[in-house]
């Protein structure tokens, strides 16, 4: 536009990947390497991740706070499980079931928290995990209620890479969904749709005002963010071949907000970092101290929230990066 | 001149008390026109009944012709329809450039578009920069909207709205604590804007009013007391009494 003298780059290029961007992907693939001996635990971060991504792309950007968002990765996690228990055992297929099943049960309870305030959007995504989880645990025959759900068997990934005994397929399975699923979600977050979404979350009064439709616009989203979190469950089930209850309950939902608030709302990144650090400290902390181990986490949670309500990429965000703009 | 925006015995009722009450008004196309009234007169609430902020207790509201009165806001706004707000409503976090690009997204019904980012829309950008140009917010246009003076987030909620295209445009006391030099700056911009565009104004300032309108409506306690061209109101002897009285006489 010849007429405007503005430099347009800064908004023309903002989706385009930074340099520390392809530095943090290259950490899983060392991580790999590195530790090679603690592969579940790193399969456990890469879905602990994927779950929490889905949390920021309905509260980081949309502005939904959730308390029961475990009931979609729950979902996810049965519907795999019995998707691989009768026989449709193909992990992709599984995935893309639990997907589906999350996402159904995403849009029907998304015009539960349309209206009202955060704490009515809390109560109700708390109670309708809470009749999930009570649901699950009084339908035995078809969950194994509280003792599981046994006999899931999952075929090779793609007809060729079996699940094995170290855990190798289980990582680069999880680690390469995630990426395909975070790739996505950053696509999403950096489009017109992703804009309109931090509009709502910003300004929820003003976007009817200049044509958007919030209750659409929120509907999708949510049922987006099921779909996450059913992808997310059913890779738990797929890697670990097992489902247990506890997939449904609320600390998975509290714990799940915890992580998100720690690594940073409405960045993608704060939701990966979360899930490493809080994960790696669940591992290390409770090693040290098996029974106490929750007052150090209580205790970062509270110096966060009251020093650095960005979280931990809010303290990255501050510190002088080559390339980078200071904010 | 046919009238663009209309209302039919528009009631609003809240509990016991009436906001709005049998209001009947014609919005010429191309209009300059001015809502004017002491405090709780109902303009805010006319306001919120036009746009579908609000539904109406009774009466209905045309928007071109057609009835508009059960359509929601957003469907109003892509029909031409398009507010300020008294208080700013804003995108605290987004740059000036953003947020008016985002605006221009929903216009351009980019708003469900996923795939390409924000960046490859570049019919969408280069709108909202020209529009920055002529509201001359061009140097702020990568700040941060909620680090901005006052009178300039005055002029990024005017340009939310002008980013919709209006066909009809309502400003809610776009000048309110606003310095006056800033306002008078401001009222030239919307003096600027084309006839093509109808506003509606609703003002405290008089001096305003009277330079700005071509018509004004009075509304007291909801209903409406008397319409005519700006040299007819000031000479109304029931508008001086509830309204005037203070502003000409004292």
């Amino acid at each position: 536009m010849a007429s405007v003298k503005l430099d347009l780059a800064p908004l023309r290029q903002a989706a385009a990947w930074h340099w520390a961007e392809y530095a943090f992907w290259l950490m899983p693939v060392l991580a790999y390497f590195a530790f090679g001996e603690n592969l579940s635990l790193l399969s456990q971060i890469a879905i602990a991740a994927l779950f929490c991504l889905s949390l920021d792309l309905i509260l980081g950007y949309a502005g939904i706070v959730s308390l029961g968002h475990a009931a979609f990765f729950g979902l996810g996690a049965y519907a795999a499980g019995l998707l691989a228990k009768y026989g449709w055992g193909d992990p992709l297929l599984g995935l893309a079931g639990a997907a589906a099943f999350a996402a159904a049960a995403g849009f029907v309870t998304s015009f539960l928290v349309l209206r009202g305030s955060d704490l009515t959007r809390l109560m109700v995504t708390l109670g309708v995990a809470m009749m999930l989880f009570e649901a699950a645990n009084k339908l035995t025959d078809f969950t194994g209620g509280v003792d599981g759900l046994q006999g899931v068997e999952v075929k090779p990934v793609l007809g060729m890479f079996g699940f094995d005994l170290y855990g190798k397929t289980a990582y680069w399975y999880s680690l390469a969904v995630l990426f395909v699923m975070f790739w996505l979600a950053r696509r999403l977050v950096h489009s017109p749709f992703g804009l309109s979404l931090r509009g709502i979350r910003q300004n929820v009064g003003r976007m009817p005002a200049i044509g958007a439709p919030v209750n659409g616009r929120l509907v999708v989203i949510y049922t987006i963010g099921a779909a996450y979190a059913g992808v997310a469950g059913g890779l738990l089930t797929q890697t670990t071949q097992f489902v247990s209850l506890d997939v449904l309950s609320f600390s998975r939902s509290a714990e799940l907000l915890l992580i998100l608030v720690l690594g940073g709302t409405g960045r993608l990144y704060g939701a990966l970092i979360g899930s490493m650090v809080f994960m790696a400290a669940h591992h290390f902390l409770s090693d040290i101290n098996p029974q106490y181990w929750q007052f150090w986490l209580g205790a970062a949670l509270v110096v966060i929230v009251l020093f650095a309500r960005d979280g931990i990429m809010g303290l990255l965000g501050k510190l002088p990066v080559p390339g980078r703009k200071p904010s | 001149m046919s009238a663009v925006l209309e209302t039919r015995d528009l009631s609003k009722q809240f509990g016991g008390f009436i906001a709005c009450n049998n209001v009947s008004l014609s919005i010429e196309a191309g209009a300059r026109h001015a809502l004017i009234g002491p405090n709780g007169a109902g303009k805010t609430t006319l306001i919120n009944l036009l746009t579908g902020f609000l539904e109406p207790s009774a009466g209905d509201v045309f928007l071109k012709g057609d009835n508009v009165t059960h359509l929601a806001q957003h469907q109003r706004v892509k029909r031409g329809l398009v507010r300020t707000f008294q208080i700013n409503q804003l995108f605290a976090e987004m740059t000036v450039l953003e947020s008016v690009t985002l605006s221009v997204c929903e216009r351009l019904g980019l708003g469900w578009s996923w795939w390409k980012p924000v960046g490859a829309h570049t019919a969408a950008i280069d709108e909202a920069a020209e529009l920055l140009a002529t509201l001359h917010l061009l140097d702020v246009a990568h700040t941060q909207t909620r680090s901005l003076a006052y009178g300039r987030q005055r002029m990024i909620e005017i340009a939310l709205a002008l980013a919709a295209k209006p066909q009809v445009l309502l400003l809610d006391e776009p000048a309110a604590g606003v310095p006056t030099d800033e306002s008078r700056e401001l009222f030239a911009t919307i003096a600027r804007l084309p006839r093509e565009v109808t506003i509606v104004l609703i003002e405290h300032d008089m001096d305003l009013v009277f330079r700005f309108a071509d018509k004004i409506s009075v509304l007291v306690g909801g209903a409406l007391l008397t319409e005519d061209v700006p040299e007819v109101i000031a000479k109304d002897r029931r508008v001086r009494e509830v309204y005037l009285g203070e502003a000409l006489d004292g």
